[in-house]
């Protein structure tokens, strides 16, 4: 950089910056998903303990925009846990938990954290089993979520034009008057995955979304994931290994509660202390 | 763009429902009116002033069980507290008619005469204004609405749910209870507030204003269906509904569940309030009795006898009970309370859903039970369901 500069080049550097053109700098937008770095969730060092059990244990893990990871790991290695952390309802002893450059998770509330961008499904289908299929969509759809629109809130035809999309994705079209309490158990997974894509989140947090599955049902739902990615950040708590490998992203392996082996399925599955701790020797 | 709020309104409810709305406009605002005041008293239809109160009263009983319902049936929130904000909306509508009796009272003078007693010699500070229509109108929606806010906001902002939010709602009225029982309160101590003589000047014990009071009491309470109906199918009660089934699953879906429930919980001590402040001209009392916890527990019964998280189950309920009480607090009044109990536990055993419930089962026997039976159907053709909700009514039975 030359020590002298006109006023009109400085401008313009200034401008390409605003602009997002020069890697120089962007512009920070206060609680906006910030994917400068191409990191979208970052945890460092996080610590959970219950009743002097440690749950998590120094955890730090990244997660790249619009990648595909796996979680596996035996019962107790804190997978359910860590997703506590991310989407607010455990907040963690020690550590961070960053959603892109700028959102610190554990300075926020679970709706909040919902708003910036995190969707999560839970490892027991928990749909609104009283309401009919596309009212559980219509609730999860990205809205204004606050009582007064609620209040006067009506479907827009482009509204319903997505619930139909979702509803034909989730194959799901043919029972959108059904109430959601008398769907099969695979039928209410594939809804809970529905309502997370009407949410229209940045990150997806799925804690086994094929327990109860077909093996039908299992091949779609990877196929279902693998074209989400890319558009969407997806992180995947599954025991079925058969499922991990249909996905074939990255796979992290905890085990009490820190990261103990990662790479991809083969190499992770060739590692000694991952067959070790399986094994449980 | 967007239609009138009106008009979306009346869209809500279905032909059914409408008429039987217009019946119950007919009945209360034609037939009562006719048959107390133009029916001469040995007329065979004529309705006697015993009646008129009656019905009157238990009209707002009918306010305070939709307003239960909302919170209980629809969002789930167990409250045993409601008595207190019936109870705040009496004395706050009571002040202005313990004013209007002016030096008509024993002692004759400016003073209500329970301060007289006291021997105090000018209005406690809260009192100022109470002379006014207006400023009584104010405090019957105010003082309900700011102590269940602030309540609700600490409590939900707390996540206290289910039995542990029904005891401290109970323990909340306990408390307003012997706070308004002592003298030096300032609402009359144990007697309350009674010998009431006018309101805006005209005598309160006259026909006409018993038929006025009955009318305004049933404007109340199908103005509070009318609205009960537009929040549990707009969006906001799909919401409330969502929250009672599975809350965590709200919140991650990006809804704030305590603005949800301080709404639903304020509104619903603010139409207890509108009851209460037209119950006690109509019964000419109010004593801190009535924030006892065995009335708010009575609220929560009529609710289950009718039939929660549905508007008519909850109005059905409040009439059932209280009529079957007037009947056996002058045949046996001693059975009452166990008969209150046995209601209670024979409703929790055997109609989970209430006489609704039952209804809907018996209609189901009848009918084949086919697919569409299952699903919401539009408009259900005999009266007594219409202003119920029908996804939530017809899947309750189903999970029943």
């Amino acid at each position: 950089m030359s020590t002298v500069i006109d006023r009109d080049a400085e401008q313009a550097n200034q401008r390409e910056q605003w602009e997002g053109g020069a890697n120089i700098g962007h512009v920070v937008q206060p609680g906006e998903l910030d994917l400068s770095h191409d990191v979208i969730l970052y945890l460092d060092d996080i610590t959970v303990s219950f009743d002097g059990f440690r749950a998590l244990n120094k955890l730090s893990l990244a997660i790249d925009a619009g990648e595909l990871r796996c979680i596996i790991g035996p019962n107790g290695a804190g997978k359910t846990t860590m997703m506590d952390v991310i989407t607010g309802k455990t907040r963690p002893d020690e550590g961070k938990a960053f959603f892109g450059q700028t959102l610190d998770l554990t300075r926020m509330s679970e709706p909040e954290i919902a708003h910036a961008g995190i969707g999560r499904k839970f490892q027991k289908p928990t749909v609104f089993e009283q309401h009919t299929v596309f009212e559980n969509l219509e609730l999860a759809m990205k809205a204004d979520k606050r009582v007064r629109r609620s209040l006067f809130a009506r479907l827009t035809a482009e509204e319903g034009d997505r619930i139909a999309a979702v509803l034909e994705r989730i194959r799901l079209a043919g029972a959108a008057d059904r109430s959601a309490g008398l769907l099969s158990h695979g039928q209410k997974q594939w809804l809970e995955i529905g309502m997370l894509l009407m949410q229209e989140p940045k990150l997806l947090l799925l804690d086994e979304p094929v327990a109860g599955m077909t093996d039908d049902e299992t091949e779609r739902t990877a196929e279902l994931f693998v074209s989400l990615a890319g558009e969407h950040s997806l992180v995947v708590v599954e025991h079925d290994m058969a499922f991990v490998e249909a996905l074939g992203g990255k796979v992290t392996v905890l085990h009490e509660g820190s990261v103990l082996a990662e790479g991809d399925l083969a190499a992770v599955q060739n590692d000694q202390r991952v067959i070790e701790v399986y094994l449980g020797r | 763009m967007r239609t009138p709020l009106t008009v979306r309104l009346f869209a809500k409810l279905p032909r059914a429902g409408w008429a039987a709305l217009a019946l119950f406009a007919l009945f209360a605002w034609v037939w009562v009116p006719v048959a107390h005041l133009a029916l001469p008293a040995d007329h065979a239809l004529h309705l006697s002033s015993y009646w008129v109160s009656l019905l009157g009263k238990i009209l707002c009983y009918m306010v305070v069980a939709v307003a239960m319902d909302l919170i209980w049936g629809y969002a789930g929130i167990l409250s045993l507290g409601h008595g207190l904000f019936f109870a705040l909306g009496g004395y706050a509508f009571g002040m202005y008619l313990m004013r209007q009796i002016g030096r008509d009272g024993s002692y004759g003078a400016d003073l209500p005469d329970f301060m007289v007693f006291l021997d105090w010699k000018e209005l406690p500070w809260y009192w100022t204004g109470s002379d006014s229509f207006l400023w009584a109108l104010l405090l019957v929606v105010a003082v309900p609405g700011l102590l269940a806010w602030v309540f609700g906001y600490f409590a939900f902002r707390s996540r206290i749910k289910g039995v542990y939010f029904a005891i401290i709602t109970q323990a909340l009225t306990y408390a307003a209870m012997l706070l308004f029982f002592r003298n030096e309160t300032g609402f009359g101590g144990n007697n309350g507030f009674t010998d009431f003589k006018r309101i805006l000047g005209y005598g309160i014990t006259t026909p006409e204003m018993r038929v006025i009071l009955f009318a305004l009491s049933a404007a109340l309470l199908a103005g509070v269906l009318l609205l009960g109906r537009y929040l549990v199918t707009s969006r906001f009660g799909r919401v409330l509904t969502a929250i009672r089934d599975a809350e965590s699953r709200v919140m991650f879906i990006g809804y704030n569940p305590l603005h949800y429930k301080l709404f639903i919980w304020t509104l619903s001590a603010v139409l207890c309030g509108l009851a209460g402040a037209l119950y006690v001209p109509q019964v000419g009392i109010i004593n801190p009795s009535e924030m006892s916890p065995a009335n708010s527990i009575e609220i929560a019964v009529w609710v289950a006898v009718g039939g929660r998280g549905t508007l008519v189950g909850a109005v059905l309920g409040a009439g059932i009970v209280n009529l079957a009480k007037s009947w056996f607090t002058v045949s046996f009044p001693e059975y009452w309370p166990f008969f209150l109990g046995f209601l209670f536990i024979a409703v929790t055993l055997f109609l989970p859903n209430g006489v609704i419930g039952l209804w809907s089962k018996l209609r189901g026997r009848h009918a084949p039970a086919t697919e569409e039976e299952a699903e919401p159907a539009p408009a259900p053709a005999a009266e007594p369901a219409v202003l119920t909700a029908p996804p939530t009514e017809s899947t309750r039975g189903a999970a029943a």
